[in-house]
């Protein structure tokens, strides 16, 4: 299966002209699943670049298409035609083992659901992009980054002996913690309530405009997007009132 | 709804697990009751009766009367020691006289010719005739059809014994037979006052007119008179079985109990998974009763399939150790009998209810509003109910098993606490290892952290396999160690043969063999049988003795010795050895040792029965023996001048090396009917027959560890979604397979490391305690033990752990973005 999308992504490969500002690109991207009823699209014609150090809102109803959408990007799932491109790499180019060196290297995350693991302490979390990238040091960079994010007194805490709040602050240590070029948080405050969230998207935004990290993220609260630099608007998988400034992809 | 469920998965785990405990179980059912009637048949045979009255005198009128009043058939024996004449040569031979219908119970086997092919004999021989024993045609070079003396009387050789049934296996008894009818004995002239004859009355019938009889007889018993039965028979093999019964019984329960907690892992996801169903059916409006029925059927049905392909594969295992144990046990075994079905079944049913429906039921209580919200789980499984279902079910399996109530409790808390032990060990080293997490990358983190994370689950396999690699580790390298150990523990010139049955006139021609052919002058040692009757007047009985092996001593036949001086490896402990002017007083030297298992105190009288005539002693003092020299020793000696008039027979031990022991056929040839036995042959014949019982017994644990590898994925199957869920985080966060599986293998290899680690040393505290206190010398620790139960541990758990959870490997990172933990 990854040989087969290897080659036909690898045919393209000579077409591509990569947008010379752009950090991330999608090319007629397109995904559809068959049901008993016959295919069903979630993802149809998307395109757009975005430049270095940009942020962009996801925006649109659930169901519409947002999460496939960021799954797509991170290369966590295969399109079913069209092409992402990140840093000027093609993902199609690459088999599952290959994304994910690009996603140690390159991508942090922010999940609704903070995904920490439950065995290991914050620390050890936090640790964990940093191990996977190969850097130096990763237990003084974790620590720094825990104290950067105010959990400094909650480095050998299990996730399920810290709050909600906690957890995502958690999260977001691990997701700057490697420093990534590019971040995509999926609904950063969707399970925490009103003070919380703004607090977490405070702390989120802060450390992005500190970093310089390229922001993608998905959500359905327009304030929150009004943070963004960018928004992209998505219904029934396809984007609407298209922001032209950054889908303007020449192909 | 079955078939449904099935492809779930746990329910494969139930059954797997349910068909391993009812296979461990029915196998050794199945063998157990086969020895067992193969033994009762056997001693039957041993007895050619189902009952025996031994007397020293005539058999009691009255005895045959009401015998023959019931009913009973009825077959009269005498036996005694003569000489016949031949050709002018004298032969000592064991003569026995029978009525018709001898032997009530096996067969006499005859044939034309000495070593000629046998054939079964359905009569005696007739009156004017005798059947010999090869043996005795060869001695004095005589043919079938020539003439033999015997007292006043002459008669025909008229057949070659071939077998007869109540023989015995007896090495000491080697004079040959001559079987004769008893109408001719009067005739011979031999049966004399004060002759050593035993009678004996055969009896043969129903079981329950035996044992009426046996009552009867037993109340009426005279000095002298003694009942032999099916019971009383080869009682070193019934012990030996009773052994065997308890220890497979108990390994097997390992594997039942093993098999429960992979039971009740696996239930208690099933009925988590079952939550979403119930609580829609519970919305649909059925009742708490309907949902509890329509579960309890499906286990029921699944029990029941489980059992009848566990009984199957009971019944081929049974046939596996049969075939392994079959010369050895010397006994023609009867097919097998349905009765360990029942247990088969009984063990799967209440294996199942004791351990799955606890959790199951808790799904009745689940709230029908869990349709809108999914956090109501309802009542949680309340512990106790689970643990009390356990500790009920496993309370009636084990009686089951053993039968006796205070033993039953014994092992349950000795088993409870080895469980602790071993529990506490594995938590222990769970910590321990849990400390090394800071200082290794994050594969090996992310495995440690995940043993470290579900401590009460890794803890139970761990002790899991723990055990299973502990019994095989003290069945191979422990068993070898042992043997090892006391070989060394023999010095180098240990005597390696013995010779037995040297005749009291052959004595000083030995001597003088042996000092002919340069070998260290042997010292004999003169023996008389004898039979314990009473200790201070008082009638011995097994029933006055609670060990094996009391039972054991008090039924066999002692060996008198006499001697001036005690044996240089002997100690007195008690009383004092007698002087010259002792002699020909009846005294009595007794093994410390025995004199404690048979409550025999200083000073106490002991009466022995020398062929057929009670005689007294009085224990002048107790020794201690030093049975590991390979020396000649006796557990009774008398003075000099006490038993020299009784039918005596000689013994020595030497050392020959392997120059001199070629000289041994010449020494044969010319003394027949010396015995010769080398200790090397019996050594080799000991480790042959320890090799063949291990191989049953490791049969047997083998389930064992296959009830360990039923709880190692139960436990993976527990937890394979939050496996899974967490393997797509780590591939998110940038995580190649390499590394996941490196995560998965250091997981594995920890958890088997620790299990081998456990049973390495479980399995030397065991062979040290076995050691010191059972066979008595010092253990040599041996380091390969511990590593070698890591290396299996590793190997086994490892390979299985990583093989039960290499699907997570292949779960698509996206399902990360999807779920919630």
């Amino acid at each position: 299966m990854d040989n087969v999308e290897t080659m036909e992504s690898s045919q393209s490969q000579s077409q591509l002209q990569p947008h010379s500002e752009s950090f991330v690109q999608a090319i007629q991207l397109g995904k559809w699943v068959n049901t008993s009823e016959g295919p069903l699209t979630i993802l149809d014609d998307i395109n757009f670049s975005i430049p270095t150090g940009t942020s962009v809102a996801v925006l649109g109803a659930s169901g519409s298409g947002k999460t496939t959408l960021l799954g797509l990007l991170a290369g966590l799932d295969v399109p079913t035609e069209g092409q992402v491109v990140i840093n000027g790499q093609d993902l199609g180019a690459m088999d599952e083992d290959g994304r994910a060196l690009l996603r140690a290297d390159t991508i942090g995350f922010v999940f609704q659901n903070f995904q920490l693991l439950n065995g290991l302490t914050a620390l050890e979390n936090v640790m964990l992009p940093l191990e996977l990238a190969g850097a130096g040091n990763p237990r003084e960079q974790a620590a720094e980054f825990m104290t950067r994010v105010g959990l400094g007194d909650r480095l050998s805490h299990y996730p399920n002996q810290l709050s909600g709040g906690e957890q995502q602050r958690c999260a977001i240590a691990r997701a700057f913690a490697a420093q990534p070029k590019l971040l995509f948080a999926d609904e950063p405050t969707g399970n925490l309530d009103q003070q919380t969230g703004k607090r977490i998207i405070d702390l989120l935004f802060d450390l992005n405009h500190e970093l310089g990290t390229t922001l993608i993220m998905a959500t359905h609260d327009e304030t929150l997007a009004e943070h963004c630099d960018r928004r992209l608007h998505l219904d029934s998988g396809r984007l609407v009132k298209p922001d032209e400034s950054i889908t303007d992809v020449g192909c | 709804m079955l078939w449904r469920d099935w492809r779930g998965g746990e329910l494969r785990i139930l059954a797997i697990a349910l068909v391993i405990a009812v296979t461990s179980v029915t196998s050794v059912g199945f063998f157990i009751d086969r020895v067992e009637r193969g033994l009762n048949q056997q001693a039957a045979e041993l007895i050619a009766a189902d009952l025996v009255i031994s007397s020293s005198r005539q058999i009691n009128a009255d005895y045959v009367r009401n015998a023959e009043q019931r009913g009973l058939t009825l077959a009269n024996l005498t036996r005694f020691r003569s000489v016949v004449v031949a050709k002018d040569q004298p032969q000592l031979a064991e003569v026995k006289a029978v009525t018709e219908h001898y032997p009530l119970r096996g067969e006499l086997r005859i044939a034309d010719v000495p070593y000629g092919e046998d054939r079964v004999s359905h009569t005696i021989p007739a009156p004017g005739e005798v059947w010999v024993e090869p043996k005795l045609l060869q001695t004095l070079n005589l043919q079938v059809g020539e003439k033999l003396q015997l007292g006043a009387s002459s008669f025909t050789i008229t057949q070659v014994l071939a077998y007869e049934p109540d023989r015995g296996g007896d090495m000491f008894s080697v004079a040959p037979r001559v079987l004769m009818h008893a109408d001719d004995v009067a005739a011979t002239r031999l049966i004399t006052t004060g002759a050593l004859v035993n009678h004996r009355l055969l009896l043969g019938g129903e079981r329950t007119a035996i044992d009426d009889y046996r009552a009867y007889v037993k109340q009426r018993l005279q000095p002298g008179e003694r009942v032999l039965s099916v019971k009383e028979g080869r009682p070193e093999l019934r012990a030996a079985l009773d052994r065997a019964q308890r220890f497979l019984g108990l390994s097997a329960l390992i594997s039942v109990l093993l098999a429960g907690v992979a039971v009740a892992t696996a239930a208690r996801r099933f009925a988590q998974r079952h939550l979403d169903t119930s609580a829609m059916l519970r919305c649909l409006g059925a009742t708490q009763r309907s949902i509890i029925r329509m579960f309890s059927l499906e286990m029921l049905w699944l029990a029941l399939i489980a059992s009848s392909v566990g009984c199957a594969l009971g019944l081929l295992t049974q046939m596996g150790i049969t075939r392994i144990l079959d010369q050895l046990l010397l006994i023609s075994l009867p097919a097998p009998s349905l009765q360990p079905l029942v247990l088969g079944y009984a063990t799967g049913v209440i294996l199942l209810l004791g351990f799955a429906l606890p959790p199951l039921l808790a799904l009745k209580h689940v709230p029908p509003l869990r349709v809108l919200r999914r956090d109501q789980t309802g009542a949680p499984v309340r512990a106790g109910l689970v643990y009390l279902g356990v500790l009920l079910s496993m309370g009636v399996l084990l009686y089951w098993q053993i039968g006796e109530l205070q033993l039953v409790t014994y092992v349950v808390l000795g088993m409870l606490a080895t469980l602790m032990v071993l529990a506490v060990a594995a938590y222990g080293l769970i910590k321990l290892m849990n400390r090394l997490r800071q200082r290794v990358g994050v594969a090996w983190r992310f495995g440690l952290a995940n043993i470290a994370r579900r401590p009460g689950s890794s803890v139970i396999q761990i002790v899991a396999f723990g055990l299973g690699i502990m019994v095989l580790l003290l069945l191979s390298t422990v068993r070898n160690d042992l043997l090892n150990d006391w070989s060394r523990s023999l010095p180098a010139d240990a005597p390696n043969h013995f010779l037995i049955n040297v005749q009291p006139d052959q004595v000083a021609e030995i001597q003088a063999f042996f000092d002919q052919q340069g070998v260290h002058k042997p010292q004999l040692y003169p023996m008389v049988r004898a039979r314990l009757m009473q200790i201070n007047d008082r009638k011995v009985s097994t029933d006055d003795y609670e060990s094996d092996r009391a039972k054991h001593m008090v039924t066999r036949e002692f060996n008198l010795s006499w001697a001036a001086k005690p044996q240089v490896d002997n100690t007195i402990v008690a009383g004092k050895w007698w002087q010259t002017t002792d002699h020909g007083k009846g005294l009595l030297s007794l093994e410390a040792r025995l004199a404690n298992t048979l409550g025999i105190k200083l000073n106490d009288r002991v009466s022995f029965d020398i062929n057929g005539a009670l005689r007294e002693f009085t224990i002048s003092n107790l020794r201690e023996v030093d049975w590991d020299t390979f020396n000649i020793n006796f557990f009774t000696v008398v003075p000099p001048g006490v038993l020299e008039q009784d039918p005596a027979s000689w013994v020595t031990s030497l050392y020959l090396d392997p120059q001199q022991k070629r000289q041994l056929s010449q020494l044969v040839k010319r003394y027949p009917n010396v015995t010769v036995i080398d200790v090397a042959a019996i050594m080799d014949r000991v480790r042959s027959i320890m090799d063949k019982v291990v191989m049953a017994v490791e049969f047997i644990f083998l389930f064992t560890l296959l009830a360990g590898l039923a709880v190692l994925y139960a436990a993976i199957q527990a937890n394979q979604d939050e496996r899974r869920f967490e393997s797509a985080v780590l591939r998110t966060l940038g995580a190649r397979r390499p590394v996941l599986m490196r995560g998965l293998i250091a997981e594995f290899i920890t958890l088997g490391a620790l299990a081998g680690l456990l049973a390495g040393l479980a399995a030397t505290a065991l062979a040290w305690v076995l050691a010191a206190q059972v066979f008595h010398f010092p253990y040599q620790f041996n380091p390969i033990i511990g590593l070698a139960g890591i290396g299996v541990g590793i190997a086994i758990v490892g390979i299985a752990g990583v093989l039960g959870t290499r699907t997570v490997l292949t779960q698509p990172p996206v399902v990360s973005l999807r779920q919630g933990t």
